[in-house]
């Protein structure tokens, strides 16, 4: 999907892949889509108890090239 | 070739000077020439607002003459830039002089946007601009016990100062005699007290001992007089808050259209603007996944000046930006740390120490030697 917006966190640490959704799920309209790139195996469980417990929606997840993908959508 | 640096904080200055380093042949001759446009002719030290704001730092260490630090052979001039024209290579100023370049450097830099969250800028404190932290110290000073919450923003600029302002208002806090009568409660963003997770560690069992109480995964969403409310239907009760606002990049960022939330979309090793050869961003004006911090711009200067004086003599960059980025952490009770670390090396912070503290006291006067290019 190419208006997905891309969040691409891989090899970083400081703010690190959550911080990084966070910051971009605040600036998109709702209704987005992020894709968020990450190679933190923390991110495997923060960021879906992040997205859940706000109230946004995981659409997809799955890893690839040890580079974990989280497809987020801004629901509210 | 023209090299035009467009903004005079940390990043731009420790770049132009670089720069004039590397290109004094080039800029003697006339074949080459760097401007700096700047909104002032002041710089000021930004990291020295924290201390400012529990009154261990006066304002007026916090300044020097913009001119002062720069080398003579840069054309300096407080004139800022209000248009961007990258397709034709030039930007228009706040005086309406339309300035062409070779190669832009972007240094405009980030602020507080506490206005971005409902109630946050009338009902909290914060230290990000010399007048607020000014506000702040005021307000510590009148402020006689009960709960204290520290709240932090996303995106913000300098990671460990959520940390830092915490022990700092425990020191403040036990300096007057009233620690007994405060209830100091912490809150951040993700679901640890620290992004990094080796600080996190540490950090948590420091307030255990102090008997700070934390909350994590709280982001603002809403401040009423006497109360923060999370995005995460959580909430704190304060009689005074302390927050580390939001931020975003400058309004000219904004009003070109330059990047989402004024961050200007930038190569991670390049460092240049997505789509364009000749435009360079460097420190809180990117929109890079890593720490908004003052040695994030000066490691960036560092290898953009590098690079960009090999473009001008041989044509090609010479090096990449590996993401390094240094941090003092400031842990109260006279001792520091800190946490150093790039794209690829994760950080390993030690315990912290009276020396680093100390360290950290004279860095906060060698600043200046820095942003001239010196250390």
């Amino acid at each position: 999907m190419s208006d997905r917006i891309l969040v691409d966190a891989k090899n970083t640490f400081c703010p690190g892949p959550l911080m990084e959704l966070i910051s971009n799920m605040k600036m998109a309209d709702v209704g987005a889509e992020l894709e968020l790139l990450s190679t933190d195996e923390g991110s495997a469980a923060d960021i879906p108890e992040w997205v859940n417990k706000v109230g946004h929606e995981i659409i997809e997840s799955f890893k690839e090239d040890d580079v974990l993908h989280i497809i987020v959508k801004k629901v509210k | 070739m023209h090299i035009l640096v467009v903004g005079g904080g940390m990043g731009g200055t420790i770049l132009a000077n670089n720069l004039a380093r590397r290109l004094s042949g080039e800029l003697e001759q006339g074949s080459s020439k760097i401007t700096m446009l700047s909104a002032t002719d002041k710089h000021m030290y930004q990291p020295g607002l924290l201390y400012v704001a529990v009154g261990k730092m006066s304002t007026t260490e916090l300044y020097r003459d913009q001119k002062s630090l720069l080398e003579p052979s840069i054309d300096f001039h407080v004139d800022p830039v209000e248009k961007f024209d990258m397709d034709n290579n030039s930007v228009t100023t706040k005086s309406g002089k339309k300035i062409s370049y070779d190669i832009l450097c972007i240094a405009t830099g980030s602020r507080g946007n506490a206005a971005g969250i409902p109630g946050l800028a009338e009902n909290a404190c914060q230290f990000y601009t010399e007048a607020d932290a000014l506000a702040m110290y005021k307000k510590l000073q009148k402020f006689e016990g009960g709960k204290v919450v520290v709240a932090t923003g996303v995106p913000h600029k300098c990671p460990m100062s959520p940390l830092e302002i915490t022990f700092f208002l425990v020191d403040y806090f036990k300096k007057r005699g009233i620690w007994d009568k405060v209830d100091l409660h912490y809150t951040y963003p993700i679901g640890r007290v620290h992004s990094l997770e080796p600080v996190a560690n540490w950090a948590a069992p420091e307030f255990d001992k102090l008997g700070i109480t934390y909350e994590t995964l709280f982001n603002m969403k809403e401040v009423v007089p006497g109360k923060v409310i999370s995005e995460e239907d959580s909430s704190a009760e304060f009689d005074l808050l302390v927050t580390v606002p939001p931020h975003k990049g400058q309004q000219v960022i904004e009003d070109n259209e330059l990047g989402a939330g004024g961050f200007i979309p930038t190569d991670k090793k390049k460092l240049n603007m997505e789509g364009r050869e000749n435009v360079f961003v460097l420190g809180d004006t990117t929109n890079l996944p890593i720490s908004k911090a003052g040695s994030t711009a000066h490691f960036e200067a560092e290898a953009l000046g590098e690079n960009i004086a090999a473009l001008v003599q041989q044509g090609e960059p010479v090096r990449e930006y590996d993401g390094k980025v240094f941090c003092f952490i400031e842990a109260g009770d006279g001792k520091a740390t800190y946490a150093m670390f790039d794209y690829n090396n994760p950080p390993n912070p030690q315990a912290p120490t009276s020396g680093l503290h100390w360290f950290k006291t004279a860095y906060n006067r060698m600043y200046w030697a820095s942003a001239r290019g010196i250390i």
